[in-house]
């Protein structure tokens, strides 16, 4: 017994150190884009894997080239995907969380049909509807950063009226029948008793709607229009998509800033985080 | 008390008509957006994959022409292989390598949180950023050691892709499969090893069984995802060389953009390709429910 528990011990310690190997390799692409984001252009082509030096290092050269410089300021393609994210997420968390209350409670045919549609709609790839869809985005003046919020509604509206529908179901009905009793209208109702409720399915649904809309290239690429707005992953696209001179350090520095604040924030609050991106995976 | 329950039903009634008046507040909004962002787009172009057209303004019926060009696309057929064969390794690849990482992870071993929420991270990033992360690191491991590039060969534009969706969705199946065998009852794994069975008995016989609706969960995710692809295949190869690493979603999305004579053939390619996915999905609800009645 003892002999097996030691041997038991002795493997578990070896498949930490094996794990810690695997880590590092698993951080190894974002770690080079990291350093490489430091170094010349020249250093860059010839050898990517090799640290900063006296000679390569940039200081924070590409930095500067990649935010300042280019047909398109970056940093309005960073103020564009927050404008775009936060209103998004918002209107969706809003409106659909209220949408699904209300089918749940009434029920009628209409709302059954409505609910119906939605679990349709999380089967529907995005190329289905992508050309009509952005067709009717920009018949209705839904391509600028302040209205394509609507659009993010609309196709995300399935999802996440399953998700929340999903958590009113469990809510006992004796809870806002008493509410109701005290005097409750149906506005006071929903706001001060069944939202603060379902605080933690809007954290997990408001998650998974900031990677989604915050990550998304086609349907901005699509709908907005692209000589005014474009959107971090619109911008990143445009700098490599475009052939001939490619600059490297300022694309390297680029993705670092994108990705900088998401991996600091996951750090920080994986367990919502992860908890949110995997209800998600409802999705077909 | 018989008395205050009906009386409490027909408050009940009397709230829901009270709620039906906000409506117009609740629901009517989400409705109004749903039909703009989703209904009408789906059957709008479900129609438009019966006509000819370059723009919506000027369209011709031409029935199941669209679909039978689409069907006799060669471009579109070898996307449609490449497709199937590179969803099928990196379903193989994605699950087998989270499935035993999740197994190492629930031994308890030191370091388990830090490792799971390392092996997570990827899945983070956006599918265009992660295309040029490893375009960049591929293409000079490529280069370095092949004389050669990502967009030159279709081979290496393959693995790219897979090592690259390997990377993003491990750890997300990796989080199912874990949570999956957390629900092994203990008593089975113990009533078994008693019994004298070894570790590969009791991985067969018992673990495996029992983690089969998250092997399913994650099958069909991994499928799906695999169909679905395309920010990561527009950025890691664009398609090169000459739409070799072209996947379905790509090939639908260059029939419409890049065609100057007929987006009709776009449209019908995005009905067969919604299709598919759809069987995939309905398959997959089909399975669960039955593994469930099982149980």
């Amino acid at each position: 017994m003892e002999i097996s528990s030691n041997r038991t011990r002795l493997k578990n310690s070896l498949l930490t150190v094996l794990f810690s190997l695997f880590s590092v390799v698993w951080f190894f692409p974002v770690v080079v884009i990291f350093y490489n984001s430091f170094k010349s252009n020249d250093a860059i082509k010839t050898s990517l894997f090799s640290l900063p030096d006296n000679l390569s290092f940039s200081g924070l050269e590409n930095y500067i080239t990649g935010v300042l410089h280019g047909n398109y300021p970056f940093y309005f393609a960073i103020l564009n995907s927050i404008v775009i994210t936060v209103l998004s997420v918002g209107l969706i968390l809003l409106c659909t969380s209220m949408a699904a209350w209300y089918i749940n409670r009434v029920n009628s045919l209409f709302c059954k049909i409505i609910y119906y549609f939605c679990i349709f709609s999380m089967i529907v790839p995005f190329q289905m509807v992508m050309f009509t869809l952005s067709k009717t985005a920009n018949t209705l003046g839904l391509d600028t950063p302040i209205t394509i919020p609507i659009v993010y509604l609309g196709f995300g509206a399935g999802l996440a009226i399953f998700l929340f529908n999903g958590f009113v179901k469990g809510i006992p009905m004796e809870i806002e029948e008493a509410a109701t009793i005290d005097g409750c209208n149906t506005l006071e109702l929903f706001f001060r008793v069944v939202a603060p409720v379902m605080k933690s399915t809007y954290i997990s649904v408001g998650i998974l709607e900031v990677m989604w809309v915050w990550n998304d290239y086609l349907l901005p690429y699509l709908v907005l229009d692209k000589k005014q707005f474009r959107t971090i992953p619109i911008q990143i696209q445009y700098l490599q998509g475009s052939y001939g001179q490619v600059n490297y350090g300022a694309t390297m520095a680029l993705i670092i800033l994108c990705l900088l604040p998401i991996i600091l924030i996951y750090f920080v609050c994986q367990k919502y985080i992860i908890k949110g991106v995997l209800s998600g995976a409802v999705k077909g | 008390m018989k008395r205050l329950k009906t009386s409490g039903a027909i408050k009940n009634r009397n709230r829901l008509t009270e709620v039906r008046k906000f409506a117009p507040l609740f629901l009517y909004p989400t409705v109004a957006a749903f039909i703009i962002g989703f209904v009408w787009p789906f059957f709008w172009g479900l129609y438009l994959s019966f006509f000819r057209f370059r723009s919506v303004k000027k369209t011709t019926f031409i029935g199941f022409e669209n679909y039978i060009k689409a069907f006799s696309d060669a471009t579109f057929l070898k996307s449609f292989i490449f497709t199937v064969l590179f969803t099928i390794t990196s379903v193989f690849i994605i699950n087998i390598v989270a499935f035993s990482v999740a197994l190492v992870l629930t031994r308890g071993i030191r370091g388990s949180n830090f490792f799971r929420t390392v092996f997570f991270m990827p899945n983070l990033i956006g599918g265009i950023v992660l295309g040029y992360i490893w375009k960049i690191i591929l293409d000079a491991i490529i280069s370095r050691f092949f004389g050669s590039s990502l967009v030159l060969n279709s081979k290496y534009g393959f693995w790219g892709l897979v090592i690259l969706v390997a990377w993003q969705q491990i750890g997300y199946m990796m989080i199912i499969y874990i949570a999956g065998l957390q629900n092994v009852p203990s008593e089975y794994l113990e009533a078994a090893k008693i019994d004298g069975a070894n570790g590969k008995q009791l991985l067969r016989h018992i673990t495996i069984p029992s983690v089969m609706p998250s092997i399913t969960i994650c099958t069909f995710l991994t499928l799906t995802n695999g169909f679905k692809l395309f920010d990561q295949n527009l950025a890691l190869t664009g398609g090169r060389p000459y739409n070799e690493t072209e996947m379905l979603a790509l090939n639908i999305y260059n029939s419409f953009y890049e065609s100057t004579t007929n987006m009709g053939v776009g449209q019908a390619k995005a009905v067969i390709f919604f299709i598919t996915v759809a069987v995939i999905a309905l398959s997959q609800l089909y399975l669960t429910r039955s593994k469930e009645v099982d149980a």
